[in-house]
């Protein structure tokens, strides 16, 4: 029944007034209004989200782009501040050691210099000590002999009387007078 | 005679021309075909004026009118999601769905088969891509005025015709007329052929558009003579027990449309777009 409906429809078809029959009427206005609306689209429709999207588009290479060149950038620095990171450690370090040394050098030429003048103060001292003692020796010894003069005079002042000068007194004269 | 229940008017005209004759699909036709009047169901029906113009016959039909409204719904909405990307490039809404058809048109279909300078064809190409699909796509809306107006041949002739201007005039423009003309005949034959490739040839660039427009024609106008016959069925056997069959294939069919629906307006815009890159191309 549904193949005899089909045959039928196409029998007709073919007949007067088908569907197949292309009324010039129809094309004129098809045409026309492809035509309008394609102009109408065109200037309200597609240049503006054209190039909306084109702009977009742009923008995001154009920001893709940034990206990676910042990441090239951030990248960069990051290198640079690690080769200077490192640098500045190793400067550091060569600092430390370097002030290490010249605190050991210091230190030693410190210890060095206080040794050495400790001893020449000692030696200063001694020589103090050595000068002070001769002196109160001399001292002692023009003491000693003043009063070993002055008890010999005391002696002599008591045992010398006139007969004993004279005697002694001609003592003399008799040997200066042999010579 | 006019059922007194409010019935859309493809069941009541259905019924009338069923009662006129029992297996006379004439009522078929009636529906696939273009007519003058313009129905609003029970409301009655609007017949639309006659007009000339040079001795020919340009009365605006069901279908011109259809089409105009197809198309300004396609404007409205076009300029909607055009306004869209005015306050910013970050799409919202219906923007982003014309975005996605725009975009697949772009790349999918223009791009790769015109090639380098496809630019100043997107305006065409788009157009033609959705006023065919908008076209199919209000024809499967089950409204007694919502004929599908690419299943009229004159409007996809049109279309056609278009197109072939278009890929002619490319073809020309590029390389001039003479020269384009010489390369329809493939070089290095032998000089008793080239009149008879000359003829093939020239065959062959009228075959081209007249298969897009019988393609595109044929696939819309069958789908809905399936459906009308499917649902025939119930007033030819006289029965209601075949409802539920008829009914059942009805939607299947009519899921089936909504495919094809959108291969008919891809395959339009893509065999275009491939002859405007042929022409523009000239192999040999």
């Amino acid at each position: 029944m549904i193949t005899g409906l089909f045959l039928s429809v196409f029998i007709l078809a073919a007949e007067s007034g088908s569907i197949i029959d292309v009324d010039p009427g129809v094309v004129f206005w098809t045409v026309i209004t492809f035509i309008v609306l394609l102009i109408i689209l065109k200037k309200f429709a597609w240049k503006p989200i054209l190039t909306a999207l084109d702009q977009r588009e742009n923008a995001i290479r154009e920001s893709l782009d940034k990206a990676e060149k910042a990441k090239l950038d951030a990248q960069n620095v990051l290198e640079q501040n690690q080769a200077s990171l490192a640098k500045a450690e190793e400067e550091s370090k060569k600092i430390v050691e370097q002030s290490r040394q010249y605190a050991e050098k210091l230190k030693d030429q410190i210890l060095q210099d206080s040794r050495d003048q400790a001893r020449k103060m000692i030696d200063e001292a001694s020589n103090e000590i050595e000068r002070k003692k001769d002196a109160a020796l001399d001292e002692l010894k023009t003491q000693v002999a003043e009063i070993a003069i002055k008890a010999a005079e005391k002696i002599l002042k008591e045992n010398l009387n006139e007969e004993m000068q004279k005697k002694i007194v001609n003592k003399y004269i008799g040997e200066i007078t042999k010579n | 005679m006019m059922p007194d229940t409010v019935k859309a008017l493809t069941a009541a005209d259905t019924l009338k021309k069923t009662a006129e004759s029992n297996s006379d699909p004439s009522w078929i036709m009636h529906h696939v075909m273009d007519s003058n009047q313009i129905s609003f169901g029970p409301l009655g029906s609007l017949t639309l004026p006659h007009l000339q113009l040079f001795g020919f016959n340009i009365s605006i039909t069901r279908d011109i009118f259809i089409m105009w409204f197809v198309s300004a719904v396609l404007v409205i909405l076009l300029l909607i999601a055009a306004k869209g990307y005015k306050k910013s490039l970050v799409p919202k809404g219906l923007s982003n769905f014309f975005e996605v058809i725009i975009d697949f048109v772009k790349n999918e279909i223009v791009k790769p088969a015109i090639g380098k300078g496809y630019e100043p064809y997107m305006p065409y190409m788009l157009t033609l891509f959705f006023f065919i699909l908008f076209c199919n796509m209000f024809g499967l809306i089950p409204l007694p005025n919502l004929v599908v107006v690419t299943g009229n041949v004159a409007v996809t002739a049109s279309l056609a015709i278009i197109s072939f201007i278009v890929i002619q005039y490319t073809g020309m423009k590029q390389h001039g007329v003479m020269k384009y003309l010489k390369s329809l005949v493939p070089s290095g034959m032998p000089v008793m052929i080239i009149p008879i490739m000359a003829v093939i040839e020239l065959i062959g660039l009228f075959t081209k558009p007249f298969a897009l427009c019988i393609r595109l024609f044929a696939n819309m106008v069958a789908g809905h003579i399936v459906i009308f016959s499917l649902l025939g069925l119930i007033f030819i056997m006289h029965t209601i027990y075949v409802a539920p069959v008829s009914v059942g294939f009805t939607l299947f069919i009519e899921m089936l449309e909504i495919l094809v629906a959108l291969i008919q307006a891809y395959v339009f815009t893509m065999l275009t777009a491939l002859f405007i890159g042929m022409a523009k191309h000239i192999e040999h």
